[in-house]
């Protein structure tokens, strides 16, 4: 497929200016912690940035923890045809 | 008008009809029923409708509340729309065994006691069976019977339940029970089975994948989410159930996030959304079983359109695995659009109904100090827009460019995708007409400033974790094992076994005792074998089939 073949969403100057663009709406939901106030409910959870800290480590664990258990736990595909 | 008739039976006997007609006859009939149900439905008033005596046990096949309004309403809207995405598309078989299917369902919201809600059980694994059966595939055909052992299974266990408990109280009344008694434990043990509770979880992403692409549409939500309604008027507050909802979260998360097949992903995801419910039922205040009714509702509706959409895929690409496929978003805007706001939806993404639903499950976390379990259940949050909300459109619809170039799906599907695209939308902007269908009174305001900020920030940051740690999730042609294994694999291989060693045991005692001694073994065989007389279970099996018969002429008979 040539280049004028793409879709201009799927260009390296879009992709570029997407993650731009996401990275600045980042920037704007942990912003609000400054004048909005998080409820204190246990401890920690009305810390500046706590949701999104907590939100992008959690995730982290989740991929590491699936990527071992796949290294025990995954077959090829047509495991129980064979 | 007030209905003292079960609202099932329309479905059911609908289905009886469909076979007869053809044309736009069957058409209407297919979408005329359901909203038919959901009139009568509506109809049905609080308290017990109608009771039959029958064999000395006094029924309630018809006992309205609030909490079965509202399961029985988005079951009725399910089956409308189940039924629109499959015309033209599935068999007539799939059609018929959907309506029962859906028969059943609602057959089991309205159940005032515990042998009608048998029935009505036992009636939704048939039709679910054949709704999987009817894919017409040998995959799709092994994939039914596994499913239906298991559901047999957990049919056996719930019934043997329901005889204990009439034995030791006397009453078969469908109320709050404790899990004290080894009767009750056994009852709740056997709705655990239908939800979709470790160890067994696994027959929902073995069976549910193999389905037609409205097949698994209708399968999306029936089964686990009666089983949620018999949990959470059976058994609220069960401690036991919070961990256990915990669990399936966790679980769906992970193999999800391993699993390649698009719509074995958004099974895994069933499981792991179902898990927010078990959990708040475990939790058991009012605002906990709130959200966990009001879960149930957003969730069949939101997990209906995503599985819509990947059956839209399937159907017009003929393909299922993410590693097949991306980059559809360039010809199928509709499917992309639809797809990816059943998968805001179901990350509880503000103004969707996701958001309106799950945050009173955490939020009565938050009123009972459960603080592990609300940081486990922020953290599953986050990871549900990791495996559904991302993973899924992403891998289908984006990523790299798989060259097809589909169109949008005929215009049934689209009208079906669109009316529960509208409904994700409109129950997440306006939730006061679904808190107003809740079993408690409802005190939660969804929209708050800090609410809004701390939504926001879990997931957007959940999609930066998904972006950057890419590398890390490519696609890979595998499955992931599962429980199944060990009645897949290790059951058979024992069986095997077995049989080879009592092959050769034969062999020496013929050897040492002379022929007289094989006769006797084969006498024996024929006799106490697996199909010898003596080890028939006809009996016991046509029994209970010919009481079912008779309950079933008895309440029609009683209309008449």
């Amino acid at each position: 497929m040539n280049d004028r073949d793409r879709h201009w969403l799927t260009t390296p100057q879009a992709i570029r200016r997407l993650w731009l663009g996401y990275l600045v709406v980042l920037v704007l939901t942990v912003l609000p912690d400054l004048f909005v106030a998080q409820y204190e409910h246990f401890g920690i959870d009305d810390e500046f940035g706590f949701y999104a800290g907590y939100g992008f480590l959690a995730c982290a664990a989740m991929v590491v923890a699936a990527k071992l258990l796949g290294k025990w736990l995954k077959r090829p595909d047509d495991y129980y045809e064979r | 008008m007030s209905v003292s008739f079960p609202p099932a039976l329309l479905l059911l006997l609908g289905a009886l009809l469909l076979p007869l007609c053809r044309g736009r006859v069957r058409t209407a009939l297919l979408l005329g029923l359901p909203l038919l149900a959901l009139a009568a439905a509506w109809g049905v008033p609080d308290g017990s409708a109608l009771r039959v005596d029958f064999l000395g046990l006094e029924l309630e096949p018809v006992r309205g509340s609030g909490v079965a309004r509202l399961f029985a309403t988005v079951f009725a809207l399910m089956a409308f729309a189940g039924t629109l995405f499959a015309l033209g598309q599935s068999r007539l078989l799939e059609q018929v065994a959907a309506l029962v299917y859906a028969g059943g369902a609602l057959g089991v919201t309205f159940a005032g006691d515990l042998v009608t809600l048998f029935v009505f059980w036992e009636l939704m694994a048939i039709g679910s069976t054949l709704v999987i059966w009817a894919a017409g595939t040998p995959a799709a055909y092994r994939a039914s019977f596994r499913y239906l052992m298991i559901h047999l299974l957990g049919g056996v266990v719930l019934m043997a339940g329901i005889a204990g408990q009439y034995v030791e109280t006397g009453s078969i009344a469908f109320t709050a029970m404790q899990a004290d008694s080894l009767a009750r434990w056994l009852i709740l043990a056997g709705f655990l089975v239908n939800v979709g509770a470790p160890p067994l979880s696994t027959w929902i992403p073995d069976a549910y994948p193999e389905a037609s692409p409205s097949g698994a549409v209708f399968l999306s939500a029936f089964t686990t989410k009666t089983a949620v309604f018999t949990l959470l008027v059976g058994f609220p507050g069960t401690t036991l159930l919070v961990w256990v909802g915990l669990w399936m979260i966790f679980y769906g998360i992970i193999y999800a996030l391993l699993e390649n097949d698009m719509r074995r992903i958004l099974a895994y995801s069933i499981v792991n959304q179902v898990g927010f419910m078990v959990c708040g039922i475990g939790i058991g205040t009012a605002m906990a079983l709130n959200g966990a009714a009001a879960h149930a509702f957003a969730h069949i509706i939101y997990k209906a359109l995503l599985l819509m959409s990947a059956g839209a895929v399937l159907y017009m690409t003929g393909r299922r695995k993410c590693s097949e496929l991306g980059g559809l978003f360039q010809s199928m805007p509709l499917t992309t659009l639809c797809g990816t706001i059943g998968a805001l939806a179901i990350s509880s993404f503000p103004f969707t109904s996701g958001f309106v639903s799950k945050s009173m499950i955490t939020q009565a976390a938050v009123d009972q100090h459960l603080a592990t379990v609300w940081f486990l259940l922020i953290a599953a949050s986050a990871g549900v827009f990791l495996h559904a909300g991302i993973k899924f459109p992403w891998f289908v619809f984006f990523q790299k460019d798989s060259g097809l170039r589909p169109p949008d799906p005929p215009w049934n599907m689209r009208a079906a995708m669109v009316l529960f695209a509208f409904l994700c939308i409109a129950l997440g902007v306006f939730p006061q007409p679904l808190y107003a269908l809740l079993p408690h009174p409802v005190e939660y305001v969804p929209y708050t400033a800090a609410h809004l900020v701390s939504q926001f920030q879990l997931l957007l940051f959940s999609g930066l974790a998904f972006f950057v740690l890419l590398p890390l999730m490519r696609r890979t042609e595998t499955i992931s094992l599962d429980f199944d294994w060990f009645y897949r694999v290790a059951g058979k291989r024992l069986a095997l076994a077995l049989l080879r060693r009592g092959a050769q045991s034969r062999a020496r005692v013929v050897g040492l005792l002379g022929a007289r001694a094989g006769r006797l073994l084969d006498g024996l065989f024929r006799t106490h074998g697996p199909h010898g007389v003596l080890a028939r279970t006809s009996p016991t099996g046509s029994m209970v089939l010919w009481v079912a018969v008779l309950l079933a002429t008895l309440l029609l008979a009683s209309y008449l």
